[in-house]
Protein backbone atom coordinates (compact mmCIF):
# COMPACT_ATOMS: atom_id res chain seq x y z
CA UNK A 1 0.00 0.00 0.00
CA UNK A 2 2.76 2.41 0.93
CA UNK A 3 4.43 1.87 -2.46
CA UNK A 4 1.24 2.98 -4.20
CA UNK A 5 0.92 5.88 -1.83
CA UNK A 6 4.44 7.11 -2.43
CA UNK A 7 4.06 6.61 -6.20
CA UNK A 8 0.89 8.67 -6.11
CA UNK A 9 2.57 11.40 -4.05
CA UNK A 10 5.51 11.53 -6.45
CA UNK A 11 3.11 11.75 -9.38
CA UNK A 12 1.23 14.60 -7.70
CA UNK A 13 4.48 16.42 -7.00
CA UNK A 14 5.72 15.99 -10.56
CA UNK A 15 2.57 16.76 -12.48
CA UNK A 16 0.73 19.84 -11.24
CA UNK A 17 -1.72 21.05 -13.88
CA UNK A 18 -2.85 24.60 -13.57
CA UNK A 19 -6.10 26.36 -14.34
CA UNK A 20 -5.87 30.12 -14.35
CA UNK A 21 -8.90 32.20 -13.36
CA UNK A 22 -8.94 35.94 -13.79
CA UNK A 23 -11.04 37.56 -11.06
CA UNK A 24 -10.87 41.13 -12.22
CA UNK A 25 -7.11 41.49 -12.45
CA UNK A 26 -5.48 44.38 -14.29
CA UNK A 27 -3.83 41.78 -16.59
CA UNK A 28 -0.38 42.46 -15.17
CA UNK A 29 -0.39 39.22 -13.23
CA UNK A 30 -1.84 37.25 -16.15
CA UNK A 31 0.97 38.36 -18.43
CA UNK A 32 3.55 37.40 -15.82
CA UNK A 33 1.86 34.04 -15.40
CA UNK A 34 2.09 33.31 -19.12
CA UNK A 35 5.75 34.27 -18.98
CA UNK A 36 6.30 31.17 -16.83
CA UNK A 37 5.48 29.01 -19.85
CA UNK A 38 7.89 30.77 -22.22
CA UNK A 39 11.38 29.47 -23.11
CA UNK A 40 13.14 31.59 -20.50
CA UNK A 41 11.27 30.12 -17.51
CA UNK A 42 9.82 26.93 -19.04
CA UNK A 43 7.64 25.66 -16.21
CA UNK A 44 7.01 22.43 -18.13
CA UNK A 45 10.33 21.18 -16.73
CA UNK A 46 8.51 20.79 -13.41
CA UNK A 47 5.60 19.10 -15.15
CA UNK A 48 3.48 22.24 -14.86
CA UNK A 49 0.87 22.20 -17.57
CA UNK A 50 -1.53 25.03 -18.34
CA UNK A 51 -4.98 23.52 -18.83
CA UNK A 52 -7.95 25.10 -20.57
CA UNK A 53 -10.53 23.12 -18.62
CA UNK A 54 -10.86 23.24 -14.81
CA UNK A 55 -11.83 19.56 -14.89
CA UNK A 56 -8.24 18.67 -15.76
CA UNK A 57 -6.54 20.91 -13.20
CA UNK A 58 -4.94 20.34 -9.81
CA UNK A 59 -4.12 23.94 -9.01
CA UNK A 60 -6.40 26.94 -9.42
CA UNK A 61 -4.43 30.13 -9.86
CA UNK A 62 -6.52 33.22 -9.19
CA UNK A 63 -5.39 36.71 -10.06
CA UNK A 64 -7.31 39.90 -9.34
CA UNK A 65 -9.15 41.30 -6.33
CA UNK A 66 -12.35 39.23 -6.86
CA UNK A 67 -15.02 41.52 -8.22
CA UNK A 68 -18.72 41.01 -7.65
CA UNK A 69 -19.26 39.59 -11.12
CA UNK A 70 -16.46 37.03 -10.90
CA UNK A 71 -17.22 35.84 -7.35
CA UNK A 72 -19.86 33.32 -8.35
CA UNK A 73 -17.86 32.12 -11.34
CA UNK A 74 -14.89 31.46 -9.05
CA UNK A 75 -17.03 29.29 -6.78
CA UNK A 76 -18.31 27.36 -9.79
CA UNK A 77 -14.81 26.80 -11.12
CA UNK A 78 -13.63 25.71 -7.67
CA UNK A 79 -16.37 23.10 -7.62
CA UNK A 80 -15.43 21.88 -11.09
CA UNK A 81 -11.87 21.00 -10.14
CA UNK A 82 -11.66 17.42 -8.86
CA UNK A 83 -10.02 16.75 -5.47
CA UNK A 84 -7.24 17.01 -4.36
CA UNK A 85 -6.85 20.65 -5.33
CA UNK A 86 -4.92 23.69 -4.20
CA UNK A 87 -5.74 27.38 -4.59
CA UNK A 88 -2.92 29.80 -5.35
CA UNK A 89 -3.48 33.55 -4.96
CA UNK A 90 -1.44 35.24 -7.65
CA UNK A 91 -0.28 38.77 -6.88
CA UNK A 92 -1.19 41.28 -4.21
CA UNK A 93 -4.75 41.73 -5.43
CA UNK A 94 -6.24 38.43 -4.25
CA UNK A 95 -4.23 38.71 -1.02
CA UNK A 96 -5.23 42.22 0.03
CA UNK A 97 -7.29 43.80 -2.78
CA UNK A 98 -4.21 46.00 -3.34
CA UNK A 99 -5.09 49.33 -4.98
CA UNK A 100 -8.70 48.28 -5.41
CA UNK A 101 -9.34 48.01 -1.66
CA UNK A 102 -12.48 49.80 -0.55
CA UNK A 103 -14.14 49.74 -3.93
CA UNK A 104 -17.86 48.93 -3.74
CA UNK A 105 -17.55 46.46 -6.61
CA UNK A 106 -14.98 44.29 -4.84
CA UNK A 107 -15.89 41.21 -2.80
CA UNK A 108 -12.29 40.15 -2.10
CA UNK A 109 -9.77 39.46 -0.81
CA UNK A 110 -9.85 35.94 -2.21
CA UNK A 111 -9.86 34.13 1.13
CA UNK A 112 -13.42 35.31 1.68
CA UNK A 113 -14.51 33.23 -1.31
CA UNK A 114 -12.11 30.27 -1.61
CA UNK A 115 -9.72 28.60 0.85
CA UNK A 116 -6.36 29.98 -0.29
CA UNK A 117 -3.38 27.65 0.26
CA UNK A 118 -0.48 29.58 -1.25
CA UNK A 119 0.06 33.32 -1.59
CA UNK A 120 2.44 34.68 -4.22
CA UNK A 121 2.82 38.36 -3.32
CA UNK A 122 3.94 41.06 -5.73
CA UNK A 123 2.35 43.55 -8.08
CA UNK A 124 2.87 41.71 -10.33
CA UNK A 125 5.07 38.91 -8.91
CA UNK A 126 8.12 37.84 -10.87
CA UNK A 127 7.78 34.60 -12.87
CA UNK A 128 10.40 32.97 -10.59
CA UNK A 129 8.18 33.71 -7.63
CA UNK A 130 5.13 32.32 -9.43
CA UNK A 131 6.97 29.10 -10.27
CA UNK A 132 8.14 28.84 -6.66
CA UNK A 133 4.52 29.28 -5.58
CA UNK A 134 3.34 26.56 -7.97
CA UNK A 135 6.09 24.24 -6.71
CA UNK A 136 4.90 24.91 -3.16
CA UNK A 137 1.35 24.11 -4.27
CA UNK A 138 2.60 20.83 -5.77
CA UNK A 139 4.32 20.04 -2.46
CA UNK A 140 1.00 20.54 -0.68
CA UNK A 141 -0.68 18.21 -3.20
CA UNK A 142 1.97 15.57 -2.58
CA UNK A 143 1.63 15.90 1.18
CA UNK A 144 5.20 17.16 1.65
CA UNK A 145 3.90 20.33 3.21
CA UNK A 146 0.89 20.70 5.48
CA UNK A 147 -2.10 22.47 4.05
CA UNK A 148 -2.88 25.73 5.85
CA UNK A 149 -5.86 25.44 8.16
CA UNK A 150 -9.03 27.06 6.86
CA UNK A 151 -11.51 27.52 9.68
CA UNK A 152 -15.11 26.70 8.74
CA UNK A 153 -16.42 29.53 10.93
CA UNK A 154 -13.98 31.86 9.28
CA UNK A 155 -15.39 31.03 5.85
CA UNK A 156 -19.03 31.19 6.93
CA UNK A 157 -18.66 34.66 8.39
CA UNK A 158 -16.67 35.89 5.43
CA UNK A 159 -19.33 34.62 3.03
CA UNK A 160 -21.88 36.92 4.68
CA UNK A 161 -19.35 39.74 4.53
CA UNK A 162 -19.11 39.09 0.84
CA UNK A 163 -22.83 39.62 0.38
CA UNK A 164 -22.78 42.90 2.22
CA UNK A 165 -19.91 44.24 0.19
CA UNK B 1 1.35 -20.94 -32.93
CA UNK B 2 1.38 -22.15 -29.35
CA UNK B 3 -0.76 -20.70 -26.60
CA UNK B 4 2.35 -19.60 -24.72
CA UNK B 5 3.58 -17.63 -27.70
CA UNK B 6 0.21 -15.94 -28.15
CA UNK B 7 0.11 -15.06 -24.47
CA UNK B 8 3.57 -13.52 -24.64
CA UNK B 9 2.53 -11.65 -27.72
CA UNK B 10 -0.55 -10.25 -26.02
CA UNK B 11 1.03 -9.43 -22.67
CA UNK B 12 4.65 -8.55 -23.44
CA UNK B 13 5.48 -7.73 -27.04
CA UNK B 14 3.93 -6.05 -28.94
CA UNK B 15 1.00 -6.19 -26.49
CA UNK B 16 0.40 -4.79 -23.05
CA UNK B 17 3.87 -4.15 -21.63
CA UNK B 18 5.51 -2.80 -24.76
CA UNK B 19 2.43 -0.81 -25.76
CA UNK B 20 2.24 1.01 -22.43
CA UNK B 21 5.95 1.76 -22.26
CA UNK B 22 6.21 2.80 -25.89
CA UNK B 23 3.03 4.85 -25.66
CA UNK B 24 4.28 6.93 -22.76
CA UNK B 25 7.72 7.19 -24.34
CA UNK B 26 6.32 8.39 -27.67
CA UNK B 27 4.18 11.03 -25.94
CA UNK B 28 7.29 12.22 -24.14
CA UNK B 29 9.32 12.33 -27.38
CA UNK B 30 6.62 14.44 -28.97
CA UNK B 31 6.46 16.89 -26.06
CA UNK B 32 10.23 17.03 -25.74
CA UNK B 33 10.79 17.74 -29.44
CA UNK B 34 8.08 20.36 -29.34
CA UNK B 35 9.82 22.03 -26.39
CA UNK B 36 13.30 21.82 -27.89
CA UNK B 37 12.14 23.36 -31.15
CA UNK B 38 10.60 26.21 -29.16
CA UNK B 39 13.90 26.74 -27.35
CA UNK B 40 12.66 25.22 -24.09
CA UNK B 41 14.09 22.32 -22.13
CA UNK B 42 10.86 20.43 -21.89
CA UNK B 43 9.47 17.77 -19.57
CA UNK B 44 11.52 14.93 -18.09
CA UNK B 45 11.01 11.50 -19.66
CA UNK B 46 8.77 10.17 -16.88
CA UNK B 47 6.28 13.03 -17.36
CA UNK B 48 3.49 11.23 -19.30
CA UNK B 49 3.62 8.32 -16.84
CA UNK B 50 3.31 10.55 -13.79
CA UNK B 51 0.55 12.56 -15.48
CA UNK B 52 -1.33 9.31 -15.97
CA UNK B 53 -0.81 8.11 -12.38
CA UNK B 54 -1.80 11.47 -10.97
CA UNK B 55 -5.01 11.56 -13.00
CA UNK B 56 -5.89 8.05 -11.80
CA UNK B 57 -5.61 9.26 -8.21
CA UNK B 58 -8.04 12.13 -8.53
CA UNK B 59 -11.56 11.93 -7.18
CA UNK B 60 -13.99 12.25 -10.09
CA UNK B 61 -16.77 14.80 -9.87
CA UNK B 62 -20.12 13.22 -9.09
CA UNK B 63 -22.40 12.82 -12.05
CA UNK B 64 -25.76 11.19 -12.70
CA UNK B 65 -25.06 7.42 -12.60
CA UNK B 66 -25.81 6.68 -16.24
CA UNK B 67 -23.75 9.58 -17.53
CA UNK B 68 -20.89 8.68 -15.20
CA UNK B 69 -21.01 5.10 -16.46
CA UNK B 70 -21.02 6.12 -20.13
CA UNK B 71 -18.21 8.58 -19.59
CA UNK B 72 -16.10 5.85 -17.98
CA UNK B 73 -17.06 3.07 -20.37
CA UNK B 74 -16.30 4.96 -23.59
CA UNK B 75 -12.62 5.72 -22.83
CA UNK B 76 -12.17 2.25 -21.28
CA UNK B 77 -13.41 0.51 -24.43
CA UNK B 78 -11.23 2.84 -26.47
CA UNK B 79 -8.16 1.74 -24.48
CA UNK B 80 -9.01 -1.94 -24.90
CA UNK B 81 -9.67 -1.63 -28.64
CA UNK B 82 -6.45 0.26 -29.32
CA UNK B 83 -4.49 -2.16 -27.15
CA UNK B 84 -5.96 -4.97 -29.23
CA UNK B 85 -4.80 -3.22 -32.40
CA UNK B 86 -1.24 -3.06 -31.06
CA UNK B 87 -1.31 -6.67 -29.90
CA UNK B 88 -2.23 -8.13 -33.29
CA UNK B 89 0.58 -6.36 -35.15
CA UNK B 90 2.55 -9.29 -36.62
CA UNK B 91 6.06 -8.23 -35.60
CA UNK B 92 7.63 -11.56 -34.67
CA UNK B 93 8.48 -14.00 -37.43
CA UNK B 94 6.57 -16.89 -35.85
CA UNK B 95 3.42 -14.84 -36.24
CA UNK B 96 2.39 -14.41 -39.84
CA UNK B 97 -1.00 -13.12 -38.83
CA UNK B 98 -4.14 -14.54 -40.36
CA UNK B 99 -6.06 -13.71 -43.55
CA UNK B 100 -8.14 -10.62 -42.91
CA UNK B 101 -6.19 -9.33 -39.95
CA UNK B 102 -5.78 -5.99 -41.65
CA UNK B 103 -9.56 -5.55 -41.55
CA UNK B 104 -9.61 -6.35 -37.84
CA UNK B 105 -6.71 -3.98 -37.25
CA UNK B 106 -8.29 -1.08 -39.12
CA UNK B 107 -11.60 -1.53 -37.35
CA UNK B 108 -9.88 -1.64 -33.95
CA UNK B 109 -7.95 1.52 -34.78
CA UNK B 110 -11.12 3.23 -35.98
CA UNK B 111 -13.01 2.43 -32.77
CA UNK B 112 -10.93 5.04 -30.92
CA UNK B 113 -12.04 8.12 -32.91
CA UNK B 114 -15.61 6.82 -33.06
CA UNK B 115 -15.82 6.51 -29.29
CA UNK B 116 -14.14 9.89 -28.92
CA UNK B 117 -16.94 11.45 -30.97
CA UNK B 118 -19.54 9.70 -28.82
CA UNK B 119 -17.63 10.71 -25.70
CA UNK B 120 -17.63 14.34 -26.69
CA UNK B 121 -21.39 14.35 -27.11
CA UNK B 122 -21.96 12.22 -24.00
CA UNK B 123 -20.21 14.79 -21.84
CA UNK B 124 -23.03 17.24 -22.72
CA UNK B 125 -20.65 20.14 -22.84
CA UNK B 126 -20.70 22.72 -25.59
CA UNK B 127 -16.95 22.37 -26.11
CA UNK B 128 -17.14 18.60 -26.01
CA UNK B 129 -19.83 18.63 -28.68
CA UNK B 130 -17.86 21.06 -30.79
CA UNK B 131 -14.75 18.89 -30.57
CA UNK B 132 -16.79 15.81 -31.40
CA UNK B 133 -18.34 17.42 -34.48
CA UNK B 134 -14.92 18.42 -35.71
CA UNK B 135 -13.56 14.96 -35.06
CA UNK B 136 -16.42 13.42 -37.02
CA UNK B 137 -15.73 15.62 -40.04
CA UNK B 138 -12.01 14.91 -39.73
CA UNK B 139 -12.66 11.16 -39.68
CA UNK B 140 -14.54 11.46 -42.94
CA UNK B 141 -11.73 13.57 -44.39
CA UNK B 142 -8.67 11.46 -43.54
CA UNK B 143 -10.20 8.01 -43.75
CA UNK B 144 -10.93 8.31 -47.45
CA UNK B 145 -7.25 8.41 -48.51
CA UNK B 146 -6.20 6.14 -45.61
CA UNK B 147 -8.55 3.33 -46.54
CA UNK B 148 -8.01 3.79 -50.28
CA UNK B 149 -4.27 3.41 -49.74
CA UNK B 150 -4.78 0.25 -47.70
CA UNK B 151 -7.07 -1.19 -50.39
CA UNK B 152 -4.44 -0.40 -53.01
CA UNK B 153 -1.88 -2.36 -50.99
CA UNK B 154 -4.27 -5.21 -50.31
CA UNK B 155 -5.60 -5.61 -53.85
CA UNK B 156 -3.40 -8.52 -54.86
CA UNK B 157 -2.80 -10.07 -51.47
CA UNK B 158 -4.55 -12.03 -48.84
CA UNK B 159 -5.68 -9.08 -46.71
CA UNK B 160 -3.10 -9.98 -44.12
CA UNK B 161 -0.66 -7.38 -42.88
CA UNK B 162 2.49 -9.42 -43.40
CA UNK B 163 1.59 -10.13 -47.04
CA UNK B 164 0.28 -6.63 -47.67
CA UNK B 165 3.71 -5.17 -47.27
CA UNK B 166 5.45 -7.53 -49.68
CA UNK B 167 3.12 -8.41 -52.53
CA UNK B 168 2.39 -4.97 -53.95
CA UNK B 169 4.97 -3.59 -56.43
CA UNK B 170 7.28 -0.91 -55.07
CA UNK B 171 5.71 2.10 -56.84
CA UNK B 172 2.26 1.21 -55.51
CA UNK B 173 3.75 0.85 -52.05
CA UNK B 174 5.56 4.17 -52.28
CA UNK B 175 2.40 6.07 -53.21
CA UNK B 176 0.24 4.23 -50.69
CA UNK B 177 2.72 4.71 -47.84
CA UNK B 178 2.96 8.41 -48.64
CA UNK B 179 -0.82 8.68 -48.43
CA UNK B 180 -0.87 6.79 -45.12
CA UNK B 181 1.91 8.97 -43.71
CA UNK B 182 -0.09 12.03 -44.69
CA UNK B 183 -3.04 10.79 -42.64
CA UNK B 184 -1.08 9.98 -39.47
CA UNK B 185 -0.92 13.54 -38.02
CA UNK B 186 -4.68 13.90 -38.43
CA UNK B 187 -5.30 10.54 -36.78
CA UNK B 188 -3.06 11.55 -33.87
CA UNK B 189 -4.57 15.06 -33.54
CA UNK B 190 -1.25 16.73 -34.24
CA UNK B 191 -0.59 20.08 -35.86
CA UNK B 192 -1.45 21.12 -38.55
CA UNK B 193 -4.53 18.91 -38.09
CA UNK B 194 -5.06 19.36 -34.35
CA UNK B 195 -8.52 20.67 -35.08
CA UNK B 196 -10.68 18.42 -32.95
CA UNK B 197 -8.63 18.84 -29.78
CA UNK B 198 -7.72 22.46 -30.53
CA UNK B 199 -6.39 23.68 -27.20
CA UNK B 200 -6.95 27.33 -26.31
CA UNK B 201 -9.52 27.49 -29.08
CA UNK B 202 -12.23 25.14 -27.82
CA UNK B 203 -10.59 24.44 -24.40
CA UNK B 204 -9.82 20.76 -24.54
CA UNK B 205 -12.30 19.73 -27.23
CA UNK B 206 -13.87 16.32 -26.66
CA UNK B 207 -12.22 15.78 -23.28
CA UNK B 208 -13.22 19.14 -21.76
CA UNK B 209 -15.63 17.58 -19.27
CA UNK B 210 -13.58 14.50 -18.45
CA UNK B 211 -11.83 14.51 -15.11
CA UNK B 212 -9.47 12.31 -13.12
CA UNK B 213 -9.47 8.60 -14.06
CA UNK B 214 -11.75 9.15 -17.05
CA UNK B 215 -9.32 11.63 -18.54
CA UNK B 216 -6.47 9.27 -17.69
CA UNK B 217 -8.13 6.60 -19.84
CA UNK B 218 -8.45 8.97 -22.79
CA UNK B 219 -4.80 9.94 -22.42
CA UNK B 220 -3.82 6.30 -22.32
CA UNK B 221 -5.92 5.53 -25.39
CA UNK B 222 -4.18 8.35 -27.20
CA UNK B 223 -0.74 7.07 -26.19
CA UNK B 224 -1.68 3.63 -27.48
CA UNK B 225 -2.91 5.12 -30.76
CA UNK B 226 0.62 6.40 -31.25
CA UNK B 227 2.01 2.89 -30.88
CA UNK B 228 -0.63 1.27 -33.10
CA UNK B 229 -0.41 3.75 -35.98
CA UNK B 230 3.37 4.16 -36.07
CA UNK B 231 3.68 0.40 -35.68
CA UNK B 232 1.36 -0.24 -38.62
CA UNK B 233 3.38 2.20 -40.69
CA UNK B 234 6.64 0.51 -39.66
CA UNK B 235 5.36 -2.94 -40.62
CA UNK B 236 4.02 -1.82 -43.97
CA UNK B 237 6.95 0.35 -45.01
CA UNK B 238 9.88 -1.87 -44.02
CA UNK B 239 8.84 -5.51 -44.43
CA UNK B 240 11.59 -7.89 -43.33
CA UNK B 241 11.17 -11.24 -44.99
CA UNK B 242 13.11 -14.03 -43.37
CA UNK B 243 15.00 -11.80 -40.93
CA UNK B 244 15.78 -12.90 -37.39
CA UNK B 245 13.36 -11.85 -34.67
CA UNK B 246 15.82 -9.52 -33.00
CA UNK B 247 16.16 -7.52 -36.22
CA UNK B 248 12.45 -7.46 -36.79
CA UNK B 249 11.89 -6.07 -33.31
CA UNK B 250 14.68 -3.50 -33.58
CA UNK B 251 13.60 -2.29 -37.00
CA UNK B 252 9.97 -2.16 -35.87
CA UNK B 253 10.84 0.00 -32.86
CA UNK B 254 13.35 2.10 -34.82
CA UNK B 255 10.99 2.93 -37.68
CA UNK B 256 8.15 3.64 -35.21
CA UNK B 257 10.32 6.12 -33.35
CA UNK B 258 11.56 7.70 -36.57
CA UNK B 259 7.92 8.32 -37.57
CA UNK B 260 7.25 9.81 -34.14
CA UNK B 261 10.19 12.20 -34.56
CA UNK B 262 9.08 13.17 -38.06
CA UNK B 263 5.49 13.81 -36.98
CA UNK B 264 6.64 15.80 -33.94
CA UNK B 265 8.91 18.02 -36.00
CA UNK B 266 6.13 18.69 -38.49
CA UNK B 267 3.72 19.37 -35.62
CA UNK B 268 6.09 21.81 -33.92
CA UNK B 269 6.77 23.75 -37.10
CA UNK B 270 3.23 24.19 -38.41
CA UNK B 271 0.13 26.02 -37.30
CA UNK B 272 -3.41 24.70 -37.13
CA UNK B 273 -5.43 24.63 -40.34
CA UNK B 274 -9.15 25.24 -40.59
CA UNK B 275 -11.59 22.37 -40.89
CA UNK B 276 -12.47 23.11 -44.53
CA UNK B 277 -8.80 23.41 -45.47
CA UNK B 278 -8.10 20.05 -43.88
CA UNK B 279 -10.92 18.34 -45.71
CA UNK B 280 -9.75 19.84 -49.00
CA UNK B 281 -6.17 18.80 -48.27
CA UNK B 282 -7.08 15.16 -47.69
CA UNK B 283 -9.65 14.87 -50.44
CA UNK B 284 -7.29 16.44 -52.95
CA UNK B 285 -3.66 15.57 -52.16
CA UNK B 286 -4.27 12.57 -49.95
CA UNK B 287 -6.76 11.05 -52.32
CA UNK B 288 -4.58 11.86 -55.34
CA UNK B 289 -1.75 9.75 -53.90
CA UNK B 290 -4.01 6.99 -52.68
CA UNK B 291 -6.15 6.83 -55.84
CA UNK B 292 -3.11 6.68 -58.12
CA UNK B 293 -1.77 3.84 -56.00
CA UNK B 294 -5.12 2.08 -56.32
CA UNK B 295 -5.22 2.76 -60.05
CA UNK B 296 -1.77 1.30 -60.54
CA UNK B 297 -2.54 -1.82 -58.58
CA UNK B 298 -5.89 -2.29 -60.35
CA UNK B 299 -4.18 -1.98 -63.70
CA UNK B 300 -1.59 -4.44 -62.47
CA UNK B 301 1.31 -2.25 -63.49
S1 LIG C 1 -1.41 42.44 -8.19
FE1 LIG C 1 -0.88 44.25 -9.38
S2 LIG C 1 -0.38 43.45 -11.41
FE2 LIG C 1 -1.51 41.87 -10.34
S3 LIG C 1 -3.63 42.15 -10.94
FE3 LIG C 1 -3.31 43.30 -9.04
S4 LIG C 1 -2.80 45.38 -9.66
FE4 LIG C 1 -2.53 44.04 -11.45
Amino acid sequence: MSIFKSLMNTARRKSPWVFHANAGSCNGCDIEFLTCLTPRYDAEQLGIHHEGSPRHADIIVVSGPVTRTTCEALETVYGQVPDPKVVVALGSCPATCNVFAGSPTIVGPLDRVLPVDVYVPGCPPRPDAIIAGLAEAAAILAGDKPRPIHGAADRASSASDGQEA
Amino acid sequence: MSTLFTTIQLLVFPGLLYAFMAGFFMEWVQRKINARLQGRIGPPFYQPFFDFVKLLGKKPIERPPLQGFIMTALPAVSVVATLGAVAILPVLSADIGFPGDVILLVSLIEIGPLLAVLGGFASRSLWGGLGATREAVMTAAYNLPFLTALIALAWNSDLSISLLATTAPWHVRLLAMAAILLCLPAKLHLNPFSISSAEQEIYAGMTTEYDGPRLALWELAHALEWVALTGLFALLSVPLVGAADIWRVLVFIGVSLAVVVLLSVVAASTARLKLAQTARWFWLWGLLLAASALGLSLAGI
